[in-house]
């Protein structure tokens, strides 16, 4: 009997079942009825993983730890309580920076032990890599971070020779990826390891720094992915398997993620990572620039057109994040319905920050996501919409994509606004946008610019519509 | 390389092969509580972090676990709270 009931296989079971409801949480994430429960599950997984581990036998002392736990805790329920919805692309970086951070450490404290037991060469590869990984995660997350909170500049930052320097440094990585294993240099353990430290960090920054604000859906994507194989390297090391399958998982959802968001800007993962897109200022393909002109509008005039208006598509973009008009537009998409128009919303995979960063912001502002759909649903129903409302998007509505084989997206599957009958742009000044990229559906003989706010436009709106009342 | 690593290693590819089964089909609604909710679940470091901060080695190893565990359970709790917050505004129905 006691054989069957000692710590160690009540350890193992605990595990078994924390993976298990890992994978039943994620699978629960698919539908949006049942996605606080499959969180809610994910969770007690967690809970669970970290009781068991609190029965481990190798734990002598648990003063310490309770206190980092107990930090940890306050500190994250402070910032996930108090965030605004706004904020959480450069929220979700942050944790990722911290999930990192902590692989990075753990292989560290786990290298020194072995300096006595003689370290077996594959425990050594993992150690390397959870450091190597987790430490390009904490940087990269970090300056992903700066720039999504706007403390960095957003615009790709490039110097010379950048490419050289990180494939040097990646070799450098490579290298003692093969030299720590291998036992050379005995004596300077603790040399290597901070060597390999700096060379991660080091990379983490220089391969988000080159990254434009606009291609931040796939960073944060991709770092996410990291952060789960860093957890997975960490399990190789200390031969743990539900570090493993909890850190594949997340690393394929981060793959998968990233997978989309390429797609969805028909770009390669390499184009992204190191063509510092849009640090041009000119990218805009010179034949391209601006044929007529544009033509302003007033909210008055506005509103005759909106309340005229059958049917309505809303394409949110950056801009709504940046002015939060998420709240004043779910109000006038309600004063539209009322008005008798079908209200849709296009949403575009890549438009915002993160992965589904319009589909949180509509949702905190109540917006049904049954009214959300994606570009190859409305564009088919384009032609018979009678207003296209464009809200701080570019890139995402821009025709050239389609038709403009000189423009740097062309290719992009976009959003066809420029095919409704009439095309609202809500747009803060004709300054040209982020990527630089000349955008001809501002000049389109459909097209009204209605300059300001985002939120103060819309609110104006709004407020037409009641005064119309 | 031990038999218990290349067993590890059989449980890795499994779980990638699971990982992408499973993800691929999250609706792109969903892709921001996805990606908050995957990312607390990459803080399971923490169960590596606890064991290295309580087996009281030396002064540096259980700093360095204790710091491993701080952030991981920041990266856990605080990206479970905000998943949860994101996931309560997708599922509320009343319209006011």
């Amino acid at each position: 009997m006691s054989d069957f009931f000692n710590v160690e296989a009540l350890t193992g079971l605990g595990y078994i079942l924390a993976s298990v409801l890992f994978i039943f949480g994620l699978k629960q994430l698919s539908s949006p009825n049942s996605a606080i429960r499959g969180n809610l599950t994910s969770a007690c997984g967690m809970l669970l993983a970290v009781l068991v581990t609190l029965l481990d036998t190798g734990i002598l002392d648990y003063r310490w730890i309770g206190l980092g736990l107990a930090l940890g805790a306050l500190i994250g329920l402070v910032i996930a309580l108090r965030v605004q919805m706004t904020g959480m692309p450069q929220l979700v970086a942050l944790f990722n920076g911290f999930g990192g951070v902590a692989s990075l450490l753990l292989g560290a404290v786990e290298f020194a032990p072995m300096q006595v037991q003689g370290p077996d060469g594959a425990v050594v590869v993992a150690i390397a890599l959870a450091v190597l990984i987790g430490g390009i995660t904490f940087s990269g997350s970090l300056i992903a971070f700066g720039k999504l909170a706007e403390i960095l500049p957003g615009r790709p930052l490039l110097f010379p020779g950048q490419q050289a320097f990180n494939v040097l440094l990646l070799l450098a990585a490579l290298g003692l990826l093969i030299v720590m294993p291998l036992g050379l240099w005995e004596g300077q353990r603790v040399e290597l390891l901070i060597g390999l430290v700096g060379i991660a960090l080091l990379l983490g920054i220089l391969a988000v720094i080159p990254i434009g604000g606009a291609d931040m859906p796939v960073v944060i994507s991709l770092l996410n992915s990291y952060s789960g194989l860093a957890a997975c390297a960490a399990g190789f090391v200390i031969l743990n398997k539900v570090l493993i399958v909890a850190g594949a998982l997340v690393g394929a959802a981060g793959l998968i993620l990233t997978g989309i968001m390429c797609k969805a800007m028909n770009r390669s993962l390499a184009n992204v990572l190191f063509s510092g897109f849009g640090a041009g200022a000119d990218s805009g393909g010179a034949g391209a620039t601006s044929g007529g002109e544009v033509k302003a509008l007033s909210i008055e005039d506005a509103w005759y057109l909106l309340e005229a208006a059958r049917s309505v598509v809303v394409i949110p973009g950056y801009g709504m994040a940046v002015a939060q008009a998420q709240h004043a537009v779910r109000e006038l998409g309600e004063l539209l319905e009322a008005n008798g128009a079908e209200v849709r919303y296009g949403i575009h995979p890549v438009a915002g920050r993160m992965p589904g960063h319009m589909n949180v912001l509509l949702a905190e502002a109540n917006v049904d996501y049954d009214r959300l759909a994606e570009p190859q649903d409305i564009n088919p129903i384009m032609e018979t919409v009678d207003l296209c409302i464009v809200i701080g998007a570019n890139d995402v509505v821009n025709p050239d994509a389609r038709s403009n084989e000189s423009s740097p997206i062309y290719g992009m599957p976009v959003l066809e606004a420029d095919r409704a009958r009439t095309v609202f742009v809500l747009k803060r000044s004709m300054a040209s946008g982020f990527s630089g990229i000349d955008n001809p559906l501002f000049y389109a003989e459909n097209t009204r610019m209605i300059f300001g706010d985002a939120k103060d436009v819309v609110s104006a709106l709004v407020a037409e519509f009641k005064g119309s009342e | 390389m031990s038999g218990e690593f290349i067993l590890l290693l059989f449980v890795l590819a499994l779980a990638i092969f699971l990982g992408f089964e499973l993800i691929s089909k999250v609706p792109s609604t969903l892709h921001t509580p996805l990606m908050s909710g995957a990312n607390a679940i990459s803080g399971i470091t923490l169960v590596g972090a606890l064991q290295a901060g309580g087996a009281g080695q030396d002064a540096l190893s259980i700093g360095l676990g204790v710091a491993a565990v701080a952030f991981a359970t920041i990266n856990v709790v605080g990206g479970y709270a905000v998943t949860h917050r994101m996931l309560r505004m997708f599922s509320r129905k009343d319209r006011s």
